[in-house]
Order: C-alpha cells, then sequence, then structure tokens
C-alpha cells in the first residue's frame, strides 16, 4: 500500500518539478517571449511626412503634393458586415477583397483594401462609410504636377520595391522613393523623414492609448524644398517646339553653369506616373515611338558633326599650326584612300571656314595638329587633342547632379593602334575626327556645355539643376570654375567667326538685329537614316546669358530645323516675345515622327 | 460534546487555509484581468467572482452544520440527479461556444459536468466502500465502477465538452490506490504521452514506440514467451505487408493505419484469450488500442471545439472554421508570450499588456494561469504551483488518515480530479499539453467550476473532521 501512495505522490511532485523547470525556461531564460509580447502590444504607425515641392527658378511650382486616401482595416478586429453593400459602396471587386481579407486574417497590422482614392472618390464614400466602422481611411500625399513640364528631368516616385528594400533599411514596404530625374538624385533632400506614433493595441488590433503617453513618438519632417534652375516658361516653350520630333534641348546660362531648359522629345505626361496609375502607364509609355522615357539630353550620343570645328579651331591657334589669318586655298581633301568633299572651294579665310563651314580648312588643320613636329608620333599628337577635346568636358563625365549622365566617346590612341596597328596610321585615318565625325559621340548636354565654354571664352561651370535646397546649401562643386586648355585669347576670332555665321552665313535663318546671336550648325551623319540636324548658339555675344544646343533626329541639315529651334527659344528667353511668328508656326507645326520609321 | 466544536477541533484548518489562499489570489488575478479602470461594479466579472466567493463561504458554514450522515446516503439519489441534468442539459441547455452543456439561472450559468465529477466521486465511494467490493479479483466490481464513470463521461462528450470529459479518466488514481494494477496506470500516462506528442512528433513514429511499448506490456502479462513472440511476429508481419503494399505498389495507405491493424489483430487474440482463461490482464492490449485512438480522435475534437468558440467572434460570413492549425496554435503561442513576458519577477499587478489586452483568450477563465505569470513573473507562478503541490499532499495525507473506504475513495477522488485539473491547465497554458478547455481550480472564472471544487473539497474535509465517528 505505501508503494501505491508513494507513486501517485511522485506523479504530483515530478509533475511540478517538470512545470517549474518548464516556467524557468520561458520566463527566465528564453527571452524572446518578452520581445514578441512588445510587438503584440505596440503599434507603431509610421506618420509618412509630404515629398519635398519642387520649384523652377523663378519660384514657379513645378511639382507639388495631393492628398489621397487609403482605406484601411484590421482584419483581427473586422467583424461581420455587409460585404455587397460594402462592394458596392467602395467599388472593390468582392472576389478581391474576400480574398485579401481571407489572406490576411490571422494579421494584427491594418491593410489597405483600396488605395489612393481621390478627393472626389473619397468624398463619395465618406458618407456612408460609418456603416463599417472598422475601416477607416488613412490619408496619404502623392505627387501633383502643376506645370505638366520637364517630365524626365524632374522624373518620377514610386512605392519602394523589393531591391529598395534591400539596399536601403530606412525604406519599409509603402513607402515612396524617387526613382528617376531630381526625384531620385535628390531623394535624400526631397524624401524628409518619416515620423512615427507608437500606440497600445489590444488583442483585436484596436488601439488603446498611445505608448507611455507619446514619450517615444517622433514627429514626421517634411522633405525639403528645392527651387530647379529650370525656367519653366522656356522649357514648356522648348517642349512645344519639339513636339513631334524627336530631339532635344538644352539650354544653359553660361555665367553660372544653371540648365535653364533641358528639352528631350517625345516626352510624356508626368501625371500618368502617379501613384497606382504607374505600373498600367509605364509600360505603355515605354513602347510609345520615340521612347519618351528615354532622356535623349543626358543619354543620347551623337557624333557632333561640324559643331566641332570650332573645338579643332581652337586647338589649331592654341598649338600655333595656324593663326586667325591662315588662309588655305582648297578644293575638296584628298585623304589618300578617299576625298573629303567641300561645298566651300577657292581662298578660304579663318574666319569664312566656320562661317561657311568648310570641310577641307578643318582637315588640313587637323593634319597640322596630329602631324605637330612637337610630338615625336601621330599617336602622341593625337593624345595631346584628345586632352585638348577633354577640357571641354568632351567624352569625360561632367558630373552633374542629373541621373543617368553619359560619358560619350572619344577614344584613345590605343584604339587605333588595336583597329589598325601600331604606327600603322596617321591624321588621314582618322581625318573624320576633323569636321566631328566618326569615332566621337558626345551627348547634347556636353555641347550645350561646349558652348557655354566657348561663350566664356574657356571656361565652364559645371551644369547642374539644382539652384538652392531650401535650408540646406548646394554642393561647392558647381561654383568651381573649369578651364579649358586654351588661352582666353583665342576664343575672339571664333566667336566673330561664330557671329558671322548667323549674320550672313550658315545659319542665317535665325538673324535677329536686336540679338548678336553666335551660332554654329552641325550635322550628325545617322548610319540609320536621314542625318540629325544640330545647332549651336549662344547670345548675346558679349555677357552672354544663354548658351544652347539643339538636336533634331532625322531632319538633315541643321540649318533647316535646329537652328531656327534654337533662334526662337534665345528670343523668347533674352526678350519673352518672339517676332518671328511664321518661323514658329512653321516649326511647332513641323511634324517629323509621323512618317518616321524607328528601327 | 455539542457537534459544532468537535468539527471546529477536527476540522483540518490548514486546507482551508490553502483553499482561502488560491481563491484569494484567483479573484485578484481574475481582477486584474477584467479590471478597465473604472470604479467598482459588481455587475462585472470580478464582481460575480467576488459573489459567488461570498456564496460558497456560507455553504461551507452550511456543511459544517448539517449532518455527516447524510453524505453517504446521499450518494445515488445524487448520481441519478446529475445524469438527469445532464440528460436535460442536452436537451434543453443553451449552447455556448459550440457545446450545450449550461442552463441560465438568472445572471448566473450552471454547468452540471462540473456537479458531475462530485456525483460520481460520491458514487464511486459508495459503491467501493462496499465490503464485498474486490477490484482485483472481482470482475463485476471492475465493471460496476467502469460504467459509473463511463456514463457522465459518454454524457459530457455528446454535449461537446470534451474537456470536461477527459476529467472522469482521473479517477484512475482512486482504482489504482484501491488494488488496481500499475500497469493501467502505466496505460494511463502512456495514453497522455501519445496526446501530448500529436502535436510534436510524426504520427507513425508514436504508434511505432507504443507497439513496442505494447509488446513489452503483452510480454509482462502473458507470463509466456512463446505467446508474446507470436504477438510480435503477427505485428511486424502485417506492418511489412503493409509498408511492401505501400513501396512496392503504390497503395494509397497511411503507416498508422497499418500498424494500427496489426495492433488490432493481437488485441482480438487477447481479448479472445482473457475471456477464456478469465484473467483480466489480457485486456491490456486490447486497452492500448483503445486508448490509441481515442486520444488521437480527442485531439481532433479538442481542437475543433476550441477553434469554433473563437470563430464566433470573427466573421462568420468571410471564415470558415480553421483546420490548418497544425502544432501548438494561437492560443498557446499567446499564452507563452504572456507567461514567457512576466520574466523573473513580473510585470507588477494589474500591469500585464498581453493579458489585460486580450491577447490571451479566455483569460480569465481557462487561461488565468497567464495573468499569474505575466504580472507576478517566476517567482509568483512557482508560488502557485508549489501551493497546489503542497495542497495535493494535504489532501493525500488526509485521504490516508480515513478509516472508512468510504472517505477514502472520495478524498483521493478528489486528489485525482483536482490533480487532473491543475496539471492539464497548468501543461497547457505553458504549451506541454495540447488545449483542453478545463478551468485552474479554485483561480478560474466560473460560477460552476468554484462551487462544485469548493463543495467537492468542503464534503471532505467535513467527512475528515468525523473520521473517528463516521462508519459506513
Amino acid at each position: 500500500m505505501r508503494n501505491k501512495i508513494f507513486v501517485i505522490g511522485s506523479v504530483i511532485g515530478i509533475t511540478a518539478l517538470i512545470f517549474i523547470a518548464r516556467l524557468f525556461y520561458i520566463q527566465v531564460i528564453d527571452t524572446s517571449y518578452k520581445l514578441s509580447a512588445d510587438n503584440n502590444a505596440l503599434r507603431h504607425v509610421t506618420q509618412y511626412p509630404s515629398r519635398g515641392k519642387i520649384y523652377d527658378r523663378n519660384g514657379k511650382v513645378l511639382v507639388s503634393n495631393k492628398a489621397y486616401y487609403d482605406l484601411k482595416v484590421v482584419v483581427k478586429s473586422l467583424s461581420e458586415f455587409d460585404t455587397s453593400s460594402f462592394c458596392l459602396l467602395t467599388n472593390i471587386p468582392k472576389k478581391k477583397i474576400i480574398k485579401k481579407l481571407i489572406k490576411n486574417r490571422r494579421s494584427y497590422q491594418p491593410i489597405t483594401v483600396k488605395k489612393q482614392m481621390e478627393n472626389t472618390e473619397y468624398a463619395a464614400i465618406q458618407e456612408q462609410l460609418y456603416k463599417f466602422p472598422d475601416f477607416y481611411v488613412e490619408k496619404r500625399t502623392l505627387r501633383a504636377y502643376n506645370q505638366n513640364t520637364a517630365s524626365q528631368l524632374v522624373g518620377y516616385s514610386s512605392e519602394v520595391n523589393v531591391a529598395d528594400l534591400r539596399n536601403d533599411n530606412y525604406y519599409k514596404s509603402g513607402d515612396f522613393i524617387g526613382k528617376s530625374g531630381i526625384e531620385k538624385t535628390y531623394e535624400e533632400v526631397l524624401r524628409g523623414r518619416k515620423g512615427e506614433k507608437i500606440y497600445v493595441v489590444d488583442a483585436l488590433g484596436r488601439i488603446k492609448e498611445p505608448y507611455k503617453k507619446g514619450k517615444f513618438d517622433r514627429k514626421a519632417i517634411i522633405g525639403k524644398n528645392i527651387f530647379t534652375t529650370i525656367d519653366a516658361e522656356l522649357q514648356e516653350y522648348g517642349e512645344k517646339l519639339m513636339q513631334n520630333k524627336i530631339g532635344s534641348i538644352v539650354a544653359i546660362e553660361p555665367s553660372s553653369g544653371e540648365i535653364l531648359s533641358i528639352v528631350s522629345s517625345p516626352t510624356y505626361n508626368p501625371d500618368l506616373f502617379v501613384g497606382k496609375k504607374l505600373s498600367e502607364n509605364y509600360r505603355k509609355i515605354e513602347r510609345q515611338k520615340g521612347k519618351p522615357l528615354f532622356n535623349r539630353a543626358l543619354r543620347s550620343m551623337y557624333p557632333p558633326g561640324s559643331t566641332f570645328k570650332m573645338i579643332n579651331a581652337l586647338i589649331g591657334l592654341q598649338e600655333k599650326v595656324i593663326t586667325p589669318r591662315t588662309t588655305l586655298v582648297l578644293n575638296g581633301y584628298d585623304a589618300g584612300t578617299h576625298i573629303v568633299k567641300d561645298h566651300v572651294s577657292g581662298s578660304v579665310t579663318f574666319e569664312s571656314s566656320i562661317q561657311h563651314s568648310s570641310n577641307a580648312y578643318y582637315c588640313q588643320v587637323y593634319k597640322r595638329i596630329i602631324s605637330n613636329k612637337k610630338f615625336p608620333s601621330y599617336a602622341e599628337a593625337y593624345e595631346e587633342w584628345k586632352k585638348y577635346v577633354e577640357s571641354f568636358g568632351l567624352g569625360v563625365y561632367l558630373n552633374t547632379d542629373l541621373d543617368f549622365e553619359r560619358k560619350g566617346i572619344i577614344y584613345p590612341s590605343t584604339y587605333f593602334d588595336k583597329y589598325y596597328g601600331k604606327g600603322h596610321w596617321n591624321y588621314n585615318t582618322i581625318i573624320s575626327l576633323a569636321i566631328g565625325q566618326g569615332e566621337l559621340g558626345f551627348t547634347p548636354l556636353q555641347i550645350a556645355n561646349m558652348t557655354a565654354t566657348i561663350a566664356n571664352r574657356g571656361y565652364f561651370y559645371t551644369p547642374h539643376v539644382i539652384k538652392k535646397i531650401e535650408g540646406d546649401t548646394i554642393n561647392n562643386k558647381f561654383k568651381e570654375k573649369h578651364y579649358t586648355k586654351i588661352e582666353s585669347k583665342y576664343f575672339k576670332p571664333v566667336i566673330d567667326a561664330m557671329e558671322k555665321v548667323v549674320s550672313a552665313g550658315t545659319g542665317y535663318a535665325i538673324y535677329n538685329p536686336e540679338i548678336k546671336i553666335c551660332g554654329k550648325t552641325g550635322t550628325a551623319q545617322n548610319p540609320h537614316g536621314k542625318d540629325h540636324s544640330i545647332f549651336i548658339a549662344f547670345a548675346p555675344k558679349d555677357n552672354p546669358k544663354i548658351a544652347v544646343a539643339v538636336y533634331v533626329e532625322n531632319a538633315g541639315f541643321g540649318s533647316t530645323w535646329a537652328a531656327p529651334i534654337a533662334g526662337l527659344i534665345i528670343e523668347k528667353y533674352l526678350t519673352n516675345k518672339i517676332t518671328k511668328t511664321w518661323q514658329e508656326k512653321r516649326i511647332m507645326e513641323g511634324d517629323l515622327i509621323s512618317n518616321l520609321i524607328i528601327k | 460534546m455539542p457537534i459544532k466544536s468537535k468539527i471546529a477541533n477536527n476540522i483540518d484548518w490548514f486546507s482551508i487555509l490553502i483553499y482561502l489562499i488560491l481563491v484569494t489570489m484567483g479573484w485578484m488575478n481574475i481582477f486584474s484581468s477584467s479590471y478597465t479602470g473604472s470604479s467598482f461594479e459588481f455587475g462585472s466579472r470580478y464582481g460575480k467572482q467576488l459573489i459567488m466567493i461570498g456564496i460558497n463561504i456560507i455553504i461551507l458554514i452550511i456543511i459544517f452544520f448539517m449532518n455527516g450522515d447524510i453524505i453517504p446516503s446521499s450518494a445515488y439519489i445524487s448520481y441519478i440527479i446529475i445524469l438527469l441534468l445532464l440528460v436535460s442539459v442536452l436537451l434543453f441547455g443553451s449552447a455556448t461556444n459550440g457545446s450545450k452543456s449550461w442552463f441560465s439561472i438568472g445572471g448566473f450559468k450552471l454547468q452540471p459536468a462540473e456537479l458531475a465529477k462530485l456525483a460520481t466521486a460520491l458514487m464511486l465511494a459508495k459503491v467501493g466502500g462496499k465490503d464485498k467490493f474486490k477490484l482485483t479479483k472481482d470482475f463485476r466490481s471492475l465493471f460496476s465502477v467502469l460504467i459509473i464513470i463511463a456514463i457522465p463521461t459518454f454524457l459530457i462528450l455528446l454535449q461537446g465538452d470534451a474537456g470536461s470529459a477527459l476529467v472522469f479518466t482521473s479517477f484512475i488514481f482512486v482504482l489504482y490506490r484501491q488494488g488496481l494494477s500499475f500497469y493501467w496506470l502505466l496505460i494511463f500516462f502512456l495514453g497522455i504521452v501519445v496526446f501530448i506528442s500529436y502535436f510534436f512528433i510524426n504520427i507513425s513514429l508514436i504508434f511505432i514506440i507504443l507497439t513496442i511499448l505494447a509488446l513489452i506490456a503483452h510480454r509482462y502479462v502473458s507470463r509466456n514467451a512463446k505467446e508474446s513472440y507470436l504477438g510480435l511476429l503477427i505485428i511486424s508481419t502485417i506492418i511489412l505487408l503493409g509498408l511492401a503494399l505501400i513501396v512496392l505498389f503504390n497503395v494509397k495507405i497511411k503507416v498508422h493505419i497499418i500498424i494500427a491493424f496489426a495492433i488490432f489483430f493481437v488485441s482480438l487474440i487477447a481479448i479472445f484469450k482473457a475471456f477464456k482463461k478469465m484473467f483480466l490482464n489480457y485486456l491490456i492490449v486490447p486497452a492500448l488500442l483503445l486508448m490509441y485512438i481515442s486520444s488521437i480522435y480527442s485531439v481532433d475534437y479538442v481542437f475543433e471545439n476550441i477553434l469554433q468558440s473563437h470563430q464566433s467572434a470573427r466573421i462568420t460570413i468571410l471564415f470558415s472554421p480553421d483546420k490548418d492549425i497544425t502544432g501548438v496554435g494561437y492560443q498557446t503561442h499567446q499564452s507563452k508570450i504572456a507567461i514567457g513576458s512576466g520574466g523573473f519577477s513580473g510585470k507588477g499587478y494589474l500591469k500585464g499588456t498581453q493579458t489585460k489586452y486580450d491577447f490571451v483568450p479566455e483569460q480569465d477563465t481557462d487561461y488565468i494561469f497567464c495573468t499569474v505569470g505575466e504580472e507576478w513573473g517566476f517567482i509568483g507562478s512557482a508560488f502557485v504551483l508549489i501551493i497546489f503541490t503542497i495542497f495535493l499532499f494535504r489532501l493525500m495525507f488526509l485521504a490516508e488518515r480515513q478509516k472508512s473506504k468510504f472517505s477514502r475513495i472520495f478524498g483521493y477522488s478528489l486528489v485525482g480530479v483536482l490533480f487532473f485539473h491543475y496539471s492539464v491547465n497548468i501543461a497547457m497554458t505553458i504549451g506541454l499539453a495540447p488545449v483542453i478547455g478545463i478551468p485552474l481550480p479554485f483561480f478560474s472564472y466560473g460560477g460552476s467550476s468554484l462551487f462544485s471544487f469548493s463543495l467537492f473539497l468542503f464534503i471532505f474535509l467535513r467527512l475528515d473532521a468525523e473520521r473517528n465517528s463516521l462508519f459506513v
């Protein structure tokens, strides 16, 4: 009998020991339960700041914010409701909402059942929402575009994706992040700082009270406003001129490097990329003719064509292989294997070589630069020439504040060594470089900057689009002068000749007795179709206020399309009125895109 | 000597003290988990519980003044009344949480299943107290005992209250104390092991382990090596054939069904032998089989029950009952979080967040121990466990000193029921047992539960006080 009492007693005793050991484990040793308890009882509610606004140089709003409303619910606290009338009210398919609720049935975190309702949409359901007390509305702000302009420049923002979440742990699912343009490059300025409110919640996810009376709450800080260097009016005008054409316009204020206008055509309506509209519209626009999402001003590389003649002229002058009085008698240029044709023949002065864009003259100049006895080999002369070109910001990164900027193409001499064999090439082999064709490729931005450099007589400021950040300073690198390897005195004859281009040369179409415009036509050879029309110009000649580069793809000679556009841009910017209205009409109505077969 | 002073002298004041400690602690924790910050309200749960405690103390006093002879003589009538109540609750009772087990009387609810334990204990004591009752030798004695336990168990199962039905297995302690073989106790614990491991281990593995245990048991009881080897041969042949079917012919049978079939086959032989030789111990093998099957199914049954109660709080139109909970489940998880977050010394009285904000379901009834764990920490919860253990030892001691068989059986019934409730409830809250909805004695909110445990205890203490004069 004692045996049995002992057995029963042991069962009771051992049970108690097991329980105490288990309690010791979960209460004292294992700390994970404490953490779970916090997650259980506290709800961290993110306070989203609105993004900073983006202004143009004159304080006009380019991008601001607009309120949207998310309809949310904590499924755990959801009680029975009339699904049919709810779906009717909110216009959500019944199947969709049931699926969503079932999927989140164990979730204490609020889920969004209807995203980004606009004001009108929200107002329509607001009155009836009291019937569904478990659902509530949370306000978020999204981008609003006041000018509908410069869309590639300002870029767009969207909800973070998996990669963003991985790259930066600041972001949580549902946050917005700048995806392109200024939105991307200035993301950290624009986004502000998220705030957080901590609440104590019960098991059904109902908020009971602020945690520790709000002691640990953090206020959201709204994003800083950004003032761009863009002139919204000029930008819009440029976009109008470029409509139905493929190409770009870049206008820079030479005295500061500020980009006044940066047009890439075709463009798109930035409104289409706001919030939930993004995903459906993105694919559509991505596939449109002319690739509106592709920012040609920064990304497209073209041979500079005849606009490059000024660079070779300046290098020739600096290297003293020519002088402003060098006159050559020409009839084309015999490059050995072929003849470089020229529409100018006979005796050509330095000035007229630019004014009338003589090819043969610059072949001779280039021959003199590359075969300069100063250098032991062609290759070394070429390398020196390359350094000159690069000092204009051509073929190197400009390090602007724009994303996706390209470096451009200018090959080192070793490239030709490899291609033709070391010592087996000379100036004639690469003679197309004399007239800006062949193994060269620069972006419209780089060519605009080159124009600004000529306008400045030898230096440039790194082009940039940000003028001011509210409560912040902009990078000092934009205040730094970058000098070319050309002495300032050599620019005068070149600029004089450029003035002649407009007053009595290939750019006569934009001659304006009121403004001294200096310009140069160019044609970028296009192996795929009709050549691209290029025009660069700056004005006024003294104390230039604007330097502009215009590219119109598949438009033929620079004088027909690109030059008038540059002229109108300059006139618009400097005088704010258009005298050549017939020209404006022709350009705006000109359609170079509809008949185009894009390969 | 007047009755009053005789009772006062002989009553076990130590048990009364422990009872008062437990009830007070229980009420404090009910208060903590249902207190909302407003002023004291008698209509609230803690208010109702306080009224119940008052009523119980009055009953305690009444019982002590009552004629002690009534107790044994009321056994038959109370057992029959309870059976009638259990039947009528099935017909007229109100359904809550998917089980039909309540009578609503005024503001209070009466759950006959709670009182059924007491009535069954009285009945067992009455029948077992008879001189001719011999559990080990007399087949009819065992049979009558099994019937007394089985009828209320079955009726409660019908109500859909599997938890309360399982409590009746705790009478094994009394039967063991009164002479039942150790192997039966072993089978009981094996059943519990199966039940619990169902949640942690692969089902087939449990069967294989238990099959081996069954064979060892068979070897013991058969006292004949040849017979047990025959059993082993049969079982392994069937299992091998079954496996061959699955592997070679891709027949879709679950492994544990094959094993169950094998044990069933051996069981048949054992039953046959048991009747032929009138040797009851052979029944151990079929008993094992029954135990496996019933425990496996009761797990599912209990789970669906518990889930039904939660479902009602949710949107029924949207969600079908969750059947995908495997493993320990939501409630146990929340319960462990609550207890675990209490740490060594707890968060302080009334400061628990997990219990206060309803993270733990049934926080003032079945999961009341979570409030203890969260607010009083390891120190507080260990204290409660120690108090319960001391209480059980004390009651065992009281039961052992009884001179009448009636009182001892009744005392051990109390020990068994209390132990079962307390251990299963605690094990459930700390994640050692599946969710079985039974209250923690004297702690959990609920009139019926408190009333029947108190009555159970007081009757025994009354019997104990008269141990020298009571002969049944």
